[in-house]
């Protein structure tokens, strides 16, 4: 359930709703650190739930020493007026048991506060790809029925590429197509609920694999800025994305002199 | 995954579980009812003693007035409440939390409260001061059990006025460094508090990219989501067991709270708490 910081809980009607799916290489969680370190988006609220493993930690994306001490817990949400943007962040792995509860949840939390679309940032293994999936892009999208009407325009114009479906029985080509989403955790099921509830969402997800997937989190939040750029950037350069201060560290600590 | 000699290996992500299947697709009713047994088993109970559940029946809220909760998470934190606090004839046991998991001993819930020296939860308050609660945590906690302990326990306390600290043992090996950490430099303390907490911390801040998980998060996390002043005190140590220099780390961090008298114990007293860790025998004795 959403908690605001504040005494007023803000509104998000009309807003861009961005979250990740906890996912192989954890490439959404990273590429929405990066959305949010860089736009420096104020925290406005937890999402409360006991589907999520407790963590806490201090301020990920702390600027000076008077904000860095600021405590952090497992699901925040940050939003910018100007952008009319709101951007949920998972930190903790979902619970086997409640991931039903956590998707419903979800989807309840952003059909009441009127989101005008979601996009859901997400991953899935390389490993498992086709022989046509291995070339080109490792890139993909999923748009909703609800969202096609608004969105699909602008996408064919980037050349974006469709999740393709895979057949559900293996060697078997002429049998039913399935939508087949592995290492990306909830994504297939958050995907379906929103298709059967008619809420606008589209689907963002790189194909990796398991390693150091900082490279594929600036791949992914690219993909996203293409399509609804949250930077702006001047022609046939790159955005310039801030890392947050979380992002030190990620293989362990400094090595012991003793063992040389 | 194929690797490069012909092998096939499966894939472990360090983000999610290898399997996708359907939600509860093809799960016949003895599945879901065992699956449900098992949820009721899991299911944390706060229990009062019977002067206790008097008072909280008494109360318009039906909530127990309480100035100050410390909770002890682990081996030291537990043993340091008990060595300098408990240890005093003024602390009485009025409550526990009954947590039954795959670590616990027995088939099901314990009816009773623990033992001394059985790993469980309990709570202390002192005879003639109420307003000081200490809640001394030795058992294991599942992920899935954190949220609904936090839960059951701030349920029946007042939030007006009341202010939480959490002292708990960590591993030195899990704390993230550029610099190498000597030995002499452990134990060490590391702070972290909620927005609401006034009041000063007696060690450096946790510091980016360390994250504290398990009990001590859940109480945190409920604490900053309802505007509780709270500050967690994190011990890290290289020592596994009960160690008397690794529980005189927690001094400062209660030497200041009202209502909590330390009462330093002798040599002899501290190497009962201790003791757990000796060796009993090894392959050159």
């Amino acid at each position: 359930m959403f908690v605001p910081t504040g005494e007023t809980p803000p509104s998000f009607k009309s807003y861009t709703f961005i979250l990740p799916a906890v996912s192989v290489g954890n490439v959404g969680q990273l590429a929405t650190d990066l959305i949010i370190s860089t736009l420096q988006l104020p925290k406005v609220g937890y999402f409360h739930t006991d589907a999520l493993i407790p963590m806490v930690g201090n301020n990920p994306y702390a600027t000076s020493a008077e904000n860095a001490n600021e405590l952090s817990t497992n699901a925040e949400v940050y939003s910018s007026k100007e952008l009319k943007l709101a951007v949920l962040q998972i930190r903790a792995p979902i619970l086997q048991t409640k991931t039903k509860e956590f998707r419903k949840s979800i989807v309840s939390w952003m059909k009441s506060s009127g989101f005008s679309k979601t996009v859901l940032l997400s991953s899935s293994h390389a490993y498992q790809r086709d022989d046509q999936q291995l070339q080109g892009t490792p890139l993909r999208f999923l748009l909703s029925p609800t969202l096609q009407e608004g969105a699909s325009a602008r996408i064919k114009e980037l050349g974006w590429r469709e999740m393709e479906k895979v057949c559900a029985f293996p060697g078997i080509s002429d049998s039913e197509k399935k939508l087949y989403i592995p290492g990306g955790g909830v994504t297939r099921a958050l995907y379906n609920d929103c298709c059967n509830e008619d809420v606008p969402m589209a689907v963002l997800l790189t194909f990796c694999s398991e390693g150091d997937n900082i490279p594929d989190a600036f791949a992914l939040a690219n993909y996203l800025n293409d399509w609804l750029h949250l930077l702006s950037t001047p022609a046939e350069a790159s955005p310039q994305w801030n890392a947050p201060a979380s992002w030190k560290l990620l293989f362990g600590s400094g090595i012991p002199p003793a063992i040389f | 995954m194929a690797t490069f000699f012909g092998e096939v290996l499966s894939v472990y992500s360090r983000a999610v579980e290898e399997d996708d299947r359907d939600d509860e697709d093809g799960e016949n009713e003895e599945d879901v009812e065992i699956r449900r047994e098992l949820e009721e088993k899991r299911k944390v109970h706060l229990k009062w003693c019977s002067e206790e559940c008097q008072a909280i029946e008494e109360n318009s809220d039906k909530k127990r007035l309480c100035s100050h909760l410390v909770i002890a998470v682990g081996t030291n934190a537990a043993g340091f409440v008990s060595a300098f606090i408990l240890n005093s004839a003024s602390w009485h046991r009025v409550g526990w939390l009954s947590v039954w998991n795959e670590r616990s001993r027995g088939s099901g819930p314990m009816p009773a409260p623990p033992a001394p020296g059985e790993p469980g939860c309990v709570i202390y308050q002192q005879k003639d001061d109420d307003s000081v609660l200490i809640c001394q945590c030795t058992c294991y906690v599942a992920e899935d059990q954190l949220f609904q302990w936090t839960e059951q326990l701030f349920m029946c306390l007042q939030k007006r006025g009341l202010t939480v600290t959490v002292l708990s043992d960590v591993p030195v090996a899990e704390y993230k460094t550029p610099d190498y950490i000597h030995g002499s430099d452990v134990p060490f303390l590391r702070a972290l508090s909620t927005s609401a907490y006034k009041g000063g911390v007696i060690c450096p801040f946790v510091e980016q990219p360390n994250i504290v998980t398990g009990l001590p998060a859940a109480v945190l996390c409920h604490c900053q989501v309802h505007g509780i002043p709270a500050v967690l005190y994190q011990n890290y140590s290289d020592v596994i067991g009960a160690d008397s220099y690794t529980m005189e780390a927690y001094r400062l961090a209660v030497s200041s709270t009202k209502g909590i008298k330390l009462d330093p114990p002798s040599t002899d007293v501290l190497q009962e708490f201790t003791k757990v860790s000796d060796i009993h025998g090894n392959l050159y004795t």
